[in-house]
């Protein structure tokens, strides 16, 4: 098969056939790719709920060069030869990712220093890229009990967006799924079913998926900020998983494990229980060095020495500082 | 008087069981097709009838029907979609209860056509009566000899099953409705694929609304040309219309689509005029989720033409002075009804039954309706009707399915068009709240005012 040509805010990229509108975004570079919060590319039919990365399809194809009439999910729309498509050029496309954000944040609690995910998180990335800087809602929020699924895992259901990337996990990693989304609209929940426990090898890995901090891991809950830690790649010998992860360390202290998440925040690679909750002691794992950060991300704030030592440029200061 | 196709016999006593209904002509399309013709000669039957989706969108029935993928050795279904739960609906149960044969009958001439061997109807839990009367008119037919094997001898064969929902709008949109059916949580899928191509587990399948399928029978018997005659430009046929609110009249009338509105609402054939004397206010001509129409726009359109009871008529000045024929739920207002507590009351419903999986709907919702709500008790602000809007805007057309849309459309038109009884909500919440006066009685004059589309 050939490969496709489409043009994404004036920048062209050709594609495998089966591409979806975001992945070759992606390919491009960050800055036509729509943001995504539910959209997982480790995790089969994930995406399309949180309606984020909706785009504005202005040329089909190059066979059917009618634009579509509606703006599209482009996680799961896949790209045809000669689309053409507009994402942070077009006007339409930015109000209603506005919108979007909005409706995210309207039932958020905005807990974010008393948040474990604070500083990782994709909400918070989003609504500072592309939100408003005042609510219009007036309302009591929504809130919910906070449950521990299993035992090491805590849910938070207030702060959920329903990405369902959870239960994506569970469906594709983990034997099988105990919990799912009971109840509706806006009640509608990720829970066990009658407080069953989620208790298989694999289930910390809805940690890692979680764009907010709806699910927490309850070994770290509350022991550190995450950009006072040093992020640093590490791998043991594992008879379960590839044993390749990020280990957090404060001093020589490793305070959480991780999976590898790349530039969009996915991880490379699952990892199992074992490493995630029980090894914690620096003998346990082989350090291969400092983990690369976005320069960007409130984590790189953290030094490593100083070879990468953090230093801020000019227009990444606060206004406010520079006068 | 118009002619009738599917309430012919409605009166008739007995029509609910099976021999007064072959009595009157019954199952004479399902002889006809599957002894006369092909299964691609009846497809272009109902493709030369220009029959439309009777279940809201109007989608040609025959273009939907000629979608359908046929690969080899994979069962296709034909699922009807008896789940009517628009506020304002409710002419299917009416079709149902009367003559439910007509449905079966339907259901087998269409199984033919689209080479099903198991169909579906899907029908909404709070009618489980009317399940019960399907699965009686079921039954006879399989004693009969009209479902089962070898059907007529001709060596085609239908199984035919009843499933009631759990009572869900949502499962209403055809791939909730799948999912629903599949044992799954009805949730709607994301499109592409369309159930055409991958639907009733993963098999290529058609979903069609209960007087669609019902249409197909006087198609058969009578030829698609003859159906045509019926009706004007693309929209064909007849159609039921569950006329309520502040009519003399309320209930199903079967029309030839073309009827002029006016003629509909104050005819005595059909809905009789306004009930006790008052005027009309407005009109929702379609269900709840179409947009709402005041007086002036309600019989001729901005460009000062009759209205018609048709498709392309109905929505005549796009949103902005037009609104759509949809499930054919027409709900009428007289003078003393409130239109900001009726906004609401639609708005609470959409809330209610939004499925929560995408966040513009979820969210948008439930915040729609706590703002009129508000407006509704005379607690809101003037910025309250701009935020709406703004809210509806940002609803529309974003969401997964179309439940999205029908939340805002009714918000946005309604105050489109009575934005000032939404003012009058702020500015005189002592006057609404006393029951002396309150929203039953006339808010502002209603007086016909120039439009400019």
């Amino acid at each position: 098969m050939s490969l496709l040509k489409v043009t994404i805010d004036g920048k062209t990229i050709e594609v495998e056939p089966g591409t979806t509108i975001l992945q070759a975004a992606r390919q491009i570079g960050p800055d036509v790719a729509p943001p995504a919060m539910c959209y997982y590319t480790k995790l089969k039919t994930s995406g399309g709920y949180c309606r984020t990365c909706l785009v504005k399809v202005t040329k089909g194809s190059e066979k059917d060069p009618r634009p579509m009439p509606k703006l599209v999910a482009s996680c799961r729309t896949t790209v045809m030869d000669g689309m053409e498509v507009q994402n942070y050029s077009s006007e339409e496309v930015v109000e209603a990712r506005k919108g979007v954000v909005e409706f995210l944040l309207i039932n958020h609690p905005l807990d974010c220093p008393i948040c474990d995910q604070a500083g990782e998180c994709h909400l918070q990335d989003l609504s500072y890229e592309n939100g408003r800087s005042k609510s219009r809602y007036e309302f009591k929020r929504r809130t919910f009990e906070k449950i521990d699924i299993g035992e090491k895992i805590q849910l938070h259901m207030t702060r959920c967006i329903l990405c369902y990337r959870c239960v994506k996990v569970a469906d594709q990693l983990t034997p099988g799924r105990v919990h799912g989304v009971i109840n509706r609209g806006e009640v509608a929940e990720i829970s066990t079913y009658i407080q069953n426990a989620v208790d298989n090898e694999f289930s910390g890995n809805m940690i890692d998926v979680c764009p907010v901090g709806a699910l927490t891991d309850k070994t770290f809950r509350f022991k550190s900020r995450v950009w006072f830690l040093k992020p640093v790649d590490a791998h043991r010998d594992c008879d379960q998983c590839s044993g390749k992860a990020v280990v957090w360390k404060y001093g020589n202290e490793i305070y959480r494990v991780t999976g590898r998440k790349d530039q969009w925040g996915e991880v490379d690679e699952w990892i199992c229980n074992t490493c995630r909750f029980e090894k914690k002691s620096p003998s346990d794992w082989v350090e291969e060095g400092p983990r690369k950060i976005n320069r960007h991300s409130v984590i790189s704030q953290n030094h490593y020495g100083s070879k990468t030592r953090f230093v801020a440029s000019p227009e990444s200061l606060p206004q406010k500082q520079l006068s | 008087m118009g002619r009738k196709l599917l309430l012919t016999h409605d009166h008739v006593e007995g029509i609910q069981g099976y021999a007064a209904y072959r009595a009157n002509g019954g199952y004479r399309s399902v002889e006809k097709a599957l002894k006369k013709m092909t299964p691609d000669e009846v497809v272009e039957e109902v493709k030369k009838s220009g029959l439309r989706g009777r279940g809201g969108a109007g989608f040609p029935t025959g273009m939907k029907w000629s979608f359908l993928a046929k690969p080899e050795g994979v069962p296709r279904y034909l699922v009807c979609n008896a789940d009517e739960s628009e506020p304002g609906t409710f002419k299917d149960r009416y079709l149902m209860e009367r003559i439910p044969h007509i449905l079966i009958e339907g259901m087998i001439t269409s199984s033919y056509a689209l080479g099903a061997n198991t169909s579906y109807i899907y029908i909404r839990g709070e009618y489980f009566y009317v399940a019960r009367i399907l699965e009686n008119a079921i039954a006879e037919a399989y004693a009969n000899g009209w479902l089962g094997k070898n059907i007529l001898g001709t060596g085609y064969n239908l199984d035919l099953y009843v499933q009631v929902g759990g009572g869900a709008y949502i499962c209403g949109e055809e791939t909730a409705l799948l999912e629903s059916l599949e044992g799954k949580r009805g949730n709607p899928r994301i499109k592409p694929p369309f159930p055409a191509v991958a639907g009733l587990y993963g098999c290529p399948t058609v979903v069609n609304n209960v007087e669609t399928i019902a249409a197909v029978v006087p198609i058969v018997n009578d030829g698609g040309d003859e159906y045509a005659k019926i009706g004007i430009g693309r929209s064909t046929g007849t159609k039921l219309i569950s006329a309520s609110g502040n009519i003399n009249k309320p209930g199903v009338y079967e029309i030839e689509l073309g009827v002029p509105v006016e003629e509909f609402i104050f005819s005595d054939e059909y809905c009789g005029g306004i009930a006790n004397g008052k005027r009309m206010k407005a009109c929702v001509p379609g269900g709840s989720s179409v947009p709402i129409l005041p007086d002036y726009l309600v019989c001729k359109t901005a460009a000062g033409e009759d209205r018609l009871m048709t498709y392309e008529s109905l929505s005549d000045g796009g949103f902005v002075s037009g609104s759509m024929l949809g499930s054919g739920g027409f709900i009428v207002y007289d003078e003393h009804q409130c239109i900001v507590r009726n906004t609401w009351n639609f708005s609470r419903f959409y809330h209610h039954e939004s499925c929560g999986q995408c966040s513009p709907c979820r969210e948008g919702t439930g915040w729609m309706e706590r703002v009129l709500h508000r407006l509704e008790k005379g607690e809101g602000h003037m910025s309250d009707i701009d935020l709406l809007v703004d809210v509806a805007k940002k609803i529309e057309g974003n969401t997964i399915c179309p439940l999205g849309d029908a939340a805002a459309w009714p918000v946005a038109a309604a105050i489109r068009h009575f934005r000032h009884e939404f003012e009058y909500h702020v500015l005189h919440p002592d006057k609404i709240k006393d029951p002396k006066h309150g929203y039953r009685e006339p808010i502002m004059p209603v007086k016909p005012e120039p439009v400019t589309a």
